[in-house]
């Protein structure tokens, strides 16, 4: 996945654009050292016999390069470093009535709830190109880092807690996005399609899910969310039939992510064998 | 803890897999690791026996406080454990290189592996180094007989090689954790790690952070009080200075890991909720505690390195220091910034814009001092008189790869550039970038620099150089392949991948990661057959270097009282000392029972390290007196070779002539000032 250096949408431009900008502005201090240390070391080698003033250890117009042209460079490097921070903070909607995905990290695959669609995908992010999405994230399992680098990088997803990332697609494409944060044995392969589709595509997989003959109901997300990969996963929705890709599929309880979100925080304590990602976890049918 | 005696201590926890099932080439390698390290120390045990070596060992140096000894016991831990590190990333290395769909290693087993490297480089490697180093030079270099608290220093070391112990134990008995050298919770809370290997972890890092704290402790007091009549701070060497930093950062920055990591040990072992998913834990106030102490950390490690920069780049350049006041400056400005930027570990935590942009600018002030210093050394070196010895090759793969690493860092600082490499192999390459060619090459320099002085024989110039260069390539395949990998995407930590693109890239790494190896080697071979030609090497007049600085003043190796001319003599106490070395024992069994369990052991070897502690704390203090006829003998006996001794030049510093003693410097053909 060539993420940063391809990037699908003005976030992931932008901060391409800001890496080669900070890598020119620094490189006015760096090249001196990397161009100078050679130089240096050649015509000041003992046996060259050049100049040598071995008592010579200050110089007022030195120190003022020296302290002023880093300093300089970080001034200039500081104002644009907050104008980009800003501009495309991952908590900042890009539009004014940007598509909602809810994104449950589990181990080890990604769960993509659609609240307005009451539609579910796994390992497979859908989204229509043009519209701003915001993702809201959280984990069952322990912390996560939720990374598409060719749309906007990584934000954390932890358990009990709600981080959002906004992102928008310029144009119909695909595109790689996985964990960064360690998470068990799984780890390595925690990988989930990213697709962008024109808006009547997008309309076209979202309906899909009408005619799925399973569904995303307290039973099947407890079975989900025990560790495996995502094959492993899917294949709880595959049915009979065996599919290969059976999402999207209709989600039973419109507030599931937000039921996922607050089990940490109903001030009992929850056991191992209740703790999706534990390796003591049992899926227990009728939990959250 | 309702276990038997030996808590969960099972057979099952030897490295014996091969007799209980499931063996392949991961489990090989791990078991082989662990016979190793068995074979290892009954070798050793038997060599002291067979040599006889016991008494020495245990008189002169087990039991000994002097601070030169110390510090070379810790650099010897260091570099023991720096082979392990190393082999470890190696192998990391060369499974990442074949992992294509899956490489040899379990998943596993490479999470452990990438978790014991890390934290034997930073604790057991790095701070070893450095607290030795500043163990042996910084009392010479400020005048001093000794530190201000040669008991704890010694209490200090026990600790530190208790956790390192620990470690070591780890590869034998039971496994190691998969949490990395962070060990970020919930992953490492009891329902996700419910093993002995996050104890491990915890009982490694508390044991040897308390022997840090004691360590900064009696250093920053040493430099504070016991500095010789004129050595005012404006006078004081510049690694002096930059100890005196490091042991300040050392004395902020280790009680919150220590906290955070008993914090985390409340967790696991009495139900406590600090860091769990549930009952009110987050697991963010870890990430703020642990680098609250993780990112001073580097500033304590990369320091001294510093110092030990400037020390060489002015004596092999024959020259003053360039810009004394602006390094010290810029040191102190760099260990006050060092605490302001933690933050940035975390960028992608969702703690709002504002937040980050701070915290973003507050780190790229830090390469405003750390610029002028590579500025100072690069002016300190012109208009020079540089001879090419290994200290300045390793300033040289300094200058042109932490130049690189500094640049990376910036670049890190921003968090929207962060957003996209943070947990990629970008950061890896760019802390590798800052530790090996930054903290690594100054620690190998200052060994060359200060081996003669500290052993009193030189180490073989022409196995040095060729083991700086090793390093310098080393390093620069290995790692500078890794910012590629992590542009692209490339996660740390994963034990395989599937895209095709990182091929080439994963392969030089791999080739470098082996001459790294080679590099290690070759080290080893220059401490081998310097030994063996100590005595063509010997420099007991004591300034091989023509050096600049109040150590090179005394005989090489220094005698213990290290200045004869003090009209005072060294407090010492040996029966104070070996309870010291017991202090090792009881820390280390302590630890180990923790880890597996072993209630009655934990308490035992507890109460005898308070009660050691209260019997050492509550005894007046008695001094040996070194009578003054040895101390006039020793001195005479230096002041004859002194005179005997032919001075040589800095043409032939690395040959035989050189005794220790430097002849006034010209070029040949130049009159003689």
């Amino acid at each position: 996945m060539k993420g940063l250096l391809d990037p699908l949408g003005p976030v992931a431009a932008s901060q391409q654009q800001h890496l080669l900008v900070v890598v020119v502005l620094t490189l006015v201090a760096v090249l001196p050292v990397l161009v100078g240390v050679p130089l240096i070391y050649w015509r000041y080698r003992r046996r060259n016999a050049a100049a040598y003033r071995p008592d010579w250890g200050f110089s007022p117009l030195v120190e003022l390069m020296m302290w002023g042209v880093p300093l300089a460079i970080v001034v200039v490097l500081s104002w644009l470093l907050w104008q980009d921070t800003h501009r495309y903070a991952p908590e900042k909607p890009l539009g004014p009535t940007p598509l909602e995905i809810e994104v449950v990290g589990l181990n080890w695959k990604w769960l993509f709830l659609y609240p307005g669609e009451r539609i579910a995908s796994l390992g497979d992010l859908v989204i229509p190109a043009g519209q701003p999405v915001t993702l809201k994230l959280t984990s069952d399992t322990v912390m996560q880092s939720f990374m598409v680098p060719s749309l906007a990088g990584q934000l954390y997803a932890m358990p009990g807690m709600v981080t959002r990332l906004n992102l928008v697609a310029s144009a119909p494409g695909t595109a790689v996005g996985r964990n960064m944060q360690y998470n068990g044995s799984g780890f390595s392969g925690q990988q989930f399609r990213v697709r962008i589709l024109s808006e009547a595509d997008y309309r076209r997989w979202s309906e899909r899910a009408a005619n799925s003959p399973v569904r995303l109901d307290k039973s099947t997300y407890n079975k989900l969310a025990a560790s495996g990969s995502l094959a492993e996963a899917t294949a709880i929705f595959s049915g009979e039939a065996g599919h290969r890709r059976p999402f999207p599929v209709p989600v039973e309880d419109a507030n599931l992510f937000g039921k996922i979100v607050g089990r940490y925080h109903t001030g009992t304590p929850i056991a191992p064998e209740q703790q999706p990602g534990a390796s003591a976890y049992t899926p227990v049918d009728d939990r959250l | 803890m309702n276990e038997g005696p030996l808590g969960r201590l099972g057979l099952d926890d030897l490295p014996l897999t091969v007799f209980f099932g499931h063996p392949g080439l991961s489990e090989a390698i791990a078991d082989g690791a662990g016979l190793l390290v068995i074979v290892a120390a009954l070798g050793a045990l038997l060599l002291l026996s067979i040599y006889r070596l016991w008494r020495p060992l245990w008189c002169e140096w087990l039991t000994s406080v002097d601070h030169r000894k110390i510090g070379i016991m810790y650099i010897a831990i260091g570099l023991l454990m720096l082979v392990r590190g190393v082999i470890e990333g190696v192998l990391m290395r060369i499974n990442q290189a074949a992992a294509q769909g899956g490489g040899f290693l379990s998943p596993d087993h490479f999470a452990q592996l990438f978790s014991t490297h890390g934290t034997i480089m930073i604790f057991f490697v790095a701070m070893p180094f450095i607290v030795g180093f500043i163990n042996c030079i910084v009392p010479l270099q400020i005048g001093a007989r000794d530190m201000a608290f040669p008991v704890m220093n010694q209490i200090s070391l026990a600790m530190t090689a208790a956790g390192a112990s620990l470690i070591m134990i780890s590869l034998v008995i039971g496994q190691f954790g998969t949490g990395g050298w962070t060990a970020y919770p919930p992953y490492t809370e009891l329902a996700f790690s419910p093993g002995e290997g996050v104890d491990y972890w915890i009982w490694a890092v508390v044991i040897s952070g308390l022997g840090s704290l004691m360590s900064g402790i009696n250093f920053s007091v040493t430099i504070y009080k016991l500095r010789a009549p004129g050595m005012t701070f404006m006078r004081m060497p510049m690694f002096t200075w930059t100890a005196l930093c490091t042991s300040i950062l050392i004395v902020f920055a280790m009680p919150p890991v220590t906290v955070s990591s008993l914090m985390l040990a409340a967790d696991r072992y009495l139900d406590f909720h600090f860091f769990t998913n549930d009952l009110g834990g987050n697991m963010m106030n870890y990430a703020n505690l642990f680098w609250m102490f993780g990112h001073p950390e580097v500033y304590i490690l990369i320091l001294p390195a510093y110092g030990v920069f400037s020390e060489i780049s002015a004596t092999f350049a024959a020259k003053t220091l360039y810009g004394y006041r602006s390094l010290v400056i810029a040191t102190m400005s760099i260990a006050v910034l060092s605490f302001t930027v933690w933050l940035h570990h975390f960028f992608t935590m969702g703690q709002g814009a504002s937040v980050n942009a701070a915290f973003g600018v507050a780190t790229m002030l830090i390469a405003i001092p750390t610029g002028v210093k590579v500025y100072d050394w690069m002016a300190t070196l012109w208009r020079g008189r540089i001879r090419m010895r290994v200290p300045m090759i390793y300033l040289f793969g300094f200058f042109m790869l932490f130049t690189i690493g500094g640049m990376t860092g910036v670049l890190l600082a921003n968090p929207t550039i962060d957003f996209q490499v943070h947990n990629s192999l970008f950061l890896v390459a760019h802390f590798h970038n800052v530790l090996i060619p930054g903290v690594l090459f100054g620690m190998l320099a200052g060994v060359h620099y200060w081996f003669p002085k500290v052993f009193g024989f030189r180490l073989d110039a022409r196995w040095g150089a060729r083991t700086a260069w090793l390093w310098i390539a080393g390093f620069s395949f290995a790692f500078l392949p890794l910012y590629a990998l992590g542009l692209m995407g490339m996660p740390r930590r994963a034990s395989m991948w599937d895209d095709p693109a990182f091929v080439p890239w994963l392969i030089v790494s791999g080739a470098g990661a082996l001459v790294i190896l080679l590099a290690l080697v070759a080290l080893c071979w220059t401490f081998v057959t310097s030994i063996r030609h100590r005595e063509a090497l010997a420099v007991p007049v004591g300034d091989p270097w023509d050096g600049r600085t109040l150590e090179w003043a005394t005989p090489s190796p220094p005698p213990e009282w290290n200045f004869a001319i003090i009209p005072s003599v060294s407090a010492r106490d040996p029966f104070y000392t070996e309870k010291a070395a017991g202090a090792f024992v009881a820390a280390t069994f302590f630890g180990f029972a923790m880890v597996w369990h072993i209630g009655w052991l934990a308490a035992v070897s507890a109460l005898g390290l308070v009660a050691g502690v209260i019997v050492l704390g509550s005894r007046e203090t008695r001094h040996t007196v070194i009578p003054a006829s040895d101390v006039a003998r020793a001195e005479n006996e230096w002041l004859r070779e002194l005179n005997g001794a032919q001075g040589v030049t800095r043409d032939e510093e690395i040959t035989a002539a050189n005794r220790g003693l430097a002849a006034p410097d010209t070029l040949p053909g130049e009159s003689r000032a």
